[in-house]
């Protein structure tokens, strides 16, 4: 058994810095490279692509970034877990294994988890007893299922402990919770035991603080944001993980950016609900029970973590369709720029209403004064107020309203309040709107399964 | 004395589909203690008045000198619904730290 391992986070959501990777390894010493490139709008997104073209349907980033780094990961023995493969693991797969033939590899072995997607399932599942009722509303799926653009289940680490024992070089997933990424190479290297929910609670904190990229290592820091160093070349976070839970969390020292216990514990707090009930498919981490020593230079020590049996269900995550959006902005200039932002929204929302459109909602913000701090914004005196961007933004059933709104704001610039400026890119146009439905699904109605691909 | 939120804490906030999560941690165990005492369920709610419109909830992790809350009904229907700027509540952490606390002595 190695005596530790080093896990760097390479990406924390589909969008981010792209040389990220590839700084991770390069950089210096590291074990396994983890991508989670999935946020729930993300999904709906590969899915209309797959939908369109059923060889894509996965992160298009993966197989550029994977010539670039592939050489490099063979040499150190680097291996690379990602759930990029979104709706589609096996086309990514495929689609690296041709990168690897190009670039002259003559071995790799590419796993990817399969069984997460069930959209086509949904009347077989509703069959089987379970209506994917809505978490927040109890609503069963009926009544939007013929309106559902994705339908996935989140699995856990498990699948990719058994993709890594068999051994996998890459690992492809669908829709993997981000902290499984993290959490399956420490089971697979130590050993730990599925029922030993101390040790697999902190894999999990560690995945959940490497989950979103440079966060933990000195990006979007409340506590001093101005002491981080080189946030232009930013290393990525790097859990050192031990065998008895105990991990690091550092980075690259030739790289920017910044560890330290408010990097981590900023991190921590993100995104969480009930802190004892931190709920994956592995185990129910408890981060009530979470110790954090800074070290200095750029080592934060998290030990101790306590954790609980994993629940009977695994989370659903799907999207539908529901409407039409579109926002549009115009920015206004001292003098009294307030006050002319405030006079167009009131001409523009009087012609919506006599064109006789319908909106769900119109909502008015004055970015600059109080679009983010609303009531808890400070009052300015109009003479203070420089200038200010008036965003108005719709949402209807109704595709012809939302695109009649969008024809309305230009308009303005000849037809309202003086010393306006800021349109540009043309009219706004209707979007989807896509919304998501949480359910829960008994863990006995979906399998996952580990399929090895390897070069002809 | 009056001191500002933002003197003794920092934080971040996220989202949880129509809830935000704002998390805020102590910078020292004396700051733990205030956050602790002053921000409660209610406080926290009055604060958010106008941008909060559910329910309140607060958890405690003394572990970490923190307390996390989740503001319920507060995105403007979440993630891809909301026509929020800010649909994300990604700011609010820092719109919590503009409070003002009472304390005898710092």
């Amino acid at each position: 058994m190695k005596e530790k391992i080093r896990i760097a986070s390479g990406q924390g959501f589909w969008g981010d810095l792209i040389d990220a990777p590839y700084k991770q390894v390069t950089a210096g010493d590291i074990d396994y490279l983890v991508m989670d490139y999935l946020a729930e709008v993300t999904m709906s997104i590969l899915q209309k692509q797959k939908n369109k073209d059923p060889k894509l349907g996965y992160a298009k980033d993966i197989p550029p970034l994977m010539e670039r780094i592939l050489p490099i990961c063979k040499e150190k023995n680097i291996k690379v877990i990602t759930n990029g493969g979104g709706v589609n693991p096996q086309g990514c797969a495929e689609e690296v294994l041709k990168v690897a033939n190009k670039i002259g590899l003559t071995d790799l072995k590419v796993a990817v988890v399969l069984g997460d997607n069930i959209k086509d399932r949904i009347d077989e599942i509703i069959e089987a007893g379970c209506e994917l009722n809505n978490m927040e509303t109890g609503e069963s799926i009926k009544s939007v299922k013929d309106k559902l653009l994705s339908a996935n289940v989140y699995f856990g680490a498990f699948p990719i402990v058994e993709a890594l024992n068999r051994g996998a070089d890459i690992v492809i997933t669908g829709r993997t919770t981000d902290t499984g990424l993290t959490l399956a190479p420490m089971i697979h290297e130590f050993a730990w035991s599925e029922k030993d929910y101390d040790l697999l609670s902190a894999g999990t904190v560690a995945g959940h603080i490497l989950e979103c990229g440079g966060q933990a290592s000195g990006g979007n820091l409340l506590a001093d944001w101005e002491s981080v160093d080189n946030l232009a070349d930013i290393g990525f976070p790097i859990a050192e993980a031990y065998p008895d839970g105990t991990f690091l969390i550092t980075k690259h020292e030739s790289l920017g950016g910044k560890v330290s216990y408010e990097t981590v514990s900023e991190q921590l707090l993100y995104e969480i609900g009930d802190p004892k009930d931190y709920i994956t498919p592995d185990c129910v981490a408890d981060f009530t029970s979470i110790k954090l020593e800074d070290l200095g230079n750029n080592k934060v020590k998290v030990y101790d973590i306590k954790g609980n049996a994993e629940t009977p269900s695994f989370k659903v995550s799907c999207s539908y369709e529901s409407g039409y959006s579109a926002s549009g902005s115009l920015t206004y200039s001292w003098p009294k720029a307030l006050s002319k932002a405030k006079a167009a929204d009131k001409i523009l929302r009087k012609r919506l209403e006599n064109l006789d459109l319908h909106f769900e909602e119109i909502r008015t913000e004055f970015i600059g004064y109080d679009s983010c701090h609303g009531p808890l914004s400070t009052k300015l005196d109009e003479n203070d107020i420089n200038e200010i961007m008036l965003r108005i933004a719709v949402r209807s059933d109704d595709y012809n309203s939302v695109e009649r709104f969008g024809k309305e704001i230009a308009p303005l610039i000849l037809t309202g309040p003086p010393s306006v400026t800021g349109f540009a890119g043309g009219r706004p146009r209707p979007s989807s709107v896509v919304a998501y439905w949480p359910a829960l699904i008994p863990k006995n109605l979906v399998q996952p399964e580990v399929k090895i691909l390897e070069m002809k | 004395m009056k001191i500002k939120l933002l003197d003794i804490a920092h934080g971040r906030s996220g989202d949880k589909g129509d809830a935000a999560n704002v998390g805020i941690i102590a910078y020292d165990d004396k700051g733990y203690q205030i956050i602790a005492k002053h921000l409660t369920v209610d406080s926290v709610k009055k604060h958010f008045e106008g941008i909060c419109l559910g329910e309140v909830e607060r958890f405690e992790l003394p572990n970490l000198r923190a307390l996390n809350f989740l503001l319920h009904n507060t995105l403007g229907g979440g993630g891809t619904v909301s026509l929020k700027h800010d649909a994300q509540g990604k700011t609010l952490a820092a719109a919590l730290l503009r409070m003002e606390i009472e304390v005898d002595e710092i």
